[in-house]
């Protein structure tokens, strides 16, 4: 049983680096796969090692990073919140993080930093603002999940609306570079946002795996999980918490990537995983092999142009999703 | 040993307390029954008793421990409690349920060990769920999906075990099979409290029992103190009448019909 499951993990893990290689190694210049290995290791040609550390590395790494922070936080959010179709982008947080960057773009900001702040500063003002909601809305201030969902998507259409009335008269660039932002991408990535964004992946996801028993309780309902020893409100509320800043942390580096919190945690659990600690864990690597495998697609399908990252998880997610949908009937 | 003192509490600002003055004790050894009509507080009761709903004014008591001096880990430990709403967001399999009953003994890092494995079987052999131990919850009937409960609440090994309508979707022999295995539970020292609104069964099994009506207890002491017709009659608001079963000598319930002048 236990080498079995372990069999599944080094299966999970192997695929993800061996996609990761073919994704370094495919580009306007294609290298092959032992050179990707070598150049990784300071060898061979000077300008073959300097695509792969400087260009696509860090591409691929935050592609799996986005895709393993999504994944996590849509893994806990559903088991927390009792809804399979909780998403970190249902919740306010990518509404928040796009009027954030919306305004970064009108007030003429360039910088891949200030961008980043302004969506990461959007994203935590709309989580913290779903939570004051909820907390009016609740009967007595408890948390009920479906109030915390109802207010994150009420957050969310009205940061659309407000990112709509920004838009409607900015000039072509500002939209065109806010449009952009919103359908995801991870070209042009440097080691610092792979780096900042690996914080946040280490220490959140860190933390939801730390209180992913307390997720299998919540997710049997309030009664059960206060039966059972689970403080119930302030421990759906860290995780929510936890899950928005990982969020919020993605979409900052990478714009919004859909889908991916939304069907990674169905994948895992299609699998036969159902506790949350190895469905966090779990969702983590299928979510990065994800985000890896539709930005690889993003960047081949109609060169030299790139498709928008966001774009391709959805196309890739929607009839996954719908297959779900049936099944689950 | 749970203590209810002087327990009120109030939804909101609602005009009357859902609870109003409630005091009862479930001792160790005994079954104690909680009855009344629908509205009458039971559930409030068992809300009150896992946190979800605070007091107004009174105490609970676990083993001489006020419930606020107590973490809700350390309360779980001593006192299992299955309520009346319960659905699994996310189907798992019986045995990874019943494990969940652990969790108050098992710190966040800590793995299930073998005497975890072993309290889960011994919750299962006892609930009768063992045979069914590898399906999935969302295949379970729902008597198998009550019993299941019920096994998850006895692998947390506590002292005290409480029930609210433990009976529903129960069939006649799973319902006796149920108030024998807590007659069983409390013979072997465990303080018992159901709430049910099976008066028959619970008049035959309880040793006390306690009667709620609008939030106040109305009546309590043995099933015989309690199971009075004028009593009943007046908080059910029906005519009925009581006699003594003759196969088992405890007292029952018979509703009569209203309109007709044949009983």
């Amino acid at each position: 049983m236990i080498e079995h499951r372990t069999w599944h993990w080094a299966a999970m893990l192997l695929l993800l680096m061996t996609l990761c290689v073919i994704a370094v190694g495919t580009g306007a210049i294609a290298i092959a796969p032992r050179e990707v290995l070598r150049a990784i290791g300071g060898g061979g040609d000077a300008a073959v090692v300097s695509i792969v550390r400087n260009l696509r590395m860090p591409r691929i790494l935050l592609a799996a990073l986005v895709g393993a922070g999504l994944g996590m936080s849509g893994g806990a959010l559903q088991g927390t919140l009792r809804n399979g179709l909780a998403e970190p982008y249902l919740l306010g947080v990518s509404g928040g993080a796009a009027v954030g960057a919306v305004i970064a773009f009108a007030l003429h900001a360039v910088s891949e930093g200030a961008i980043g702040i302004a969506a990461f500063a959007g994203a935590a003002s709309a989580v913290v603002l779903a939570l004051l909601v909820a907390r009016a809305a609740g009967a007595g201030g408890r948390g009920d999940p479906r109030t915390l969902l109802m207010a994150g998507v009420v957050i969310g259409a009205f940061a659309n609306a407000v990112i709509m009335i920004a838009l409607a008269n900015a000039p072509a660039n500002t939209v065109r570079g806010a449009l952009w932002w919103m359908m995801g991408s991870v070209a042009d990535t440097s080691w610092r946002s792979v780096g900042t964004l690996s914080l946040y992946v280490l220490i959140g996801g860190g933390a939801l795996v730390y209180w992913a028993r307390e997720i299998d309780v919540l997710a049997l309902g309030d009664e059960p999980a206060a039966a059972l020893g689970v403080n119930v409100e302030a421990s759906t509320r860290r995780i929510y918490l936890l899950s928005a800043l990982l969020a919020g942390a993605t979409v900052a580096a990478a714009g919004l990537i859909g889908f991916v919190g939304l069907i990674v945690p169905h994948i895992v659990r299609a699998a036969g995983i159902r506790q949350h600690r190895p469905l966090i864990a779990g969702a983590a690597v299928i979510g990065a092999t994800l985000v890896v495998a539709a930005d690889l697609v993003a960047r081949t399908v109609r060169p030299p142009g790139e498709l928008p990252l966001g774009a391709v998880t959805a196309v890739l997610g929607v009839p996954f999703f719908l297959a779900q949908l049936r099944r689950a009937r | 040993m749970i203590k209810f003192s002087d327990v009120v509490v109030r939804y909101g600002a609602a005009l009357v307390p859902a609870l109003d003055g409630v005091s009862f004790e479930a001792a160790e050894g005994r079954i104690t029954a909680v009855t009344g009509p629908n509205g009458s507080g039971k559930s409030t009761l068992i809300r009150a008793l896992i946190r979800r709903q605070s007091l107004e004014r009174g105490s609970i008591q676990i083993d001489g421990d006020s419930l606020d001096s107590l973490t809700p880990q350390e309360s779980a430990r001593r006192v299992a409690v299955t309520p009346q709403r319960e659905e699994p967001a996310f189907p798992m399999t019986v045995k990874e349920y019943v494990a969940l009953g652990r969790f108050p003994r098992l710190g966040l890092w800590q793995s299930p060990g073998q005497t975890d494995e072993r309290a889960g079987l011994d919750a299962m052999k006892k609930a009768g769920v063992a045979e069914f131990a590898d399906r999935r919850t969302d295949t379970l009937s729902g008597g198998e999906w009550q019993r299941a409960r019920i096994a998850r609440a006895l692998a947390q090994e506590a002292r005290a075990l409480v029930l609210d309508e433990p009976t529903t979707f129960l069939d006649l022999a799973h319902e006796m099979s149920l108030f024998e295995l807590l007659h069983s539970l409390a013979e072997s020292g465990m303080a018992v409290l159901l709430v049910s609104h099976q008066l028959n069964l619970v008049a035959r099994f309880a040793d006390s029992i306690v009667l709620l009506h609008h939030g106040r207890v109305v009546g309590s002491g043995t099933p015989a103190d309690v199971m009075q017709a004028p009593l009943l009659e007046r908080v059910y608001e029906w005519p009925l009448v009581v006699s003594r079963d003759p196969a088992i000598g405890a007292p029952s319930l018979v509703p009569l019909r209203r309109l007709s002048p044949r009983l």
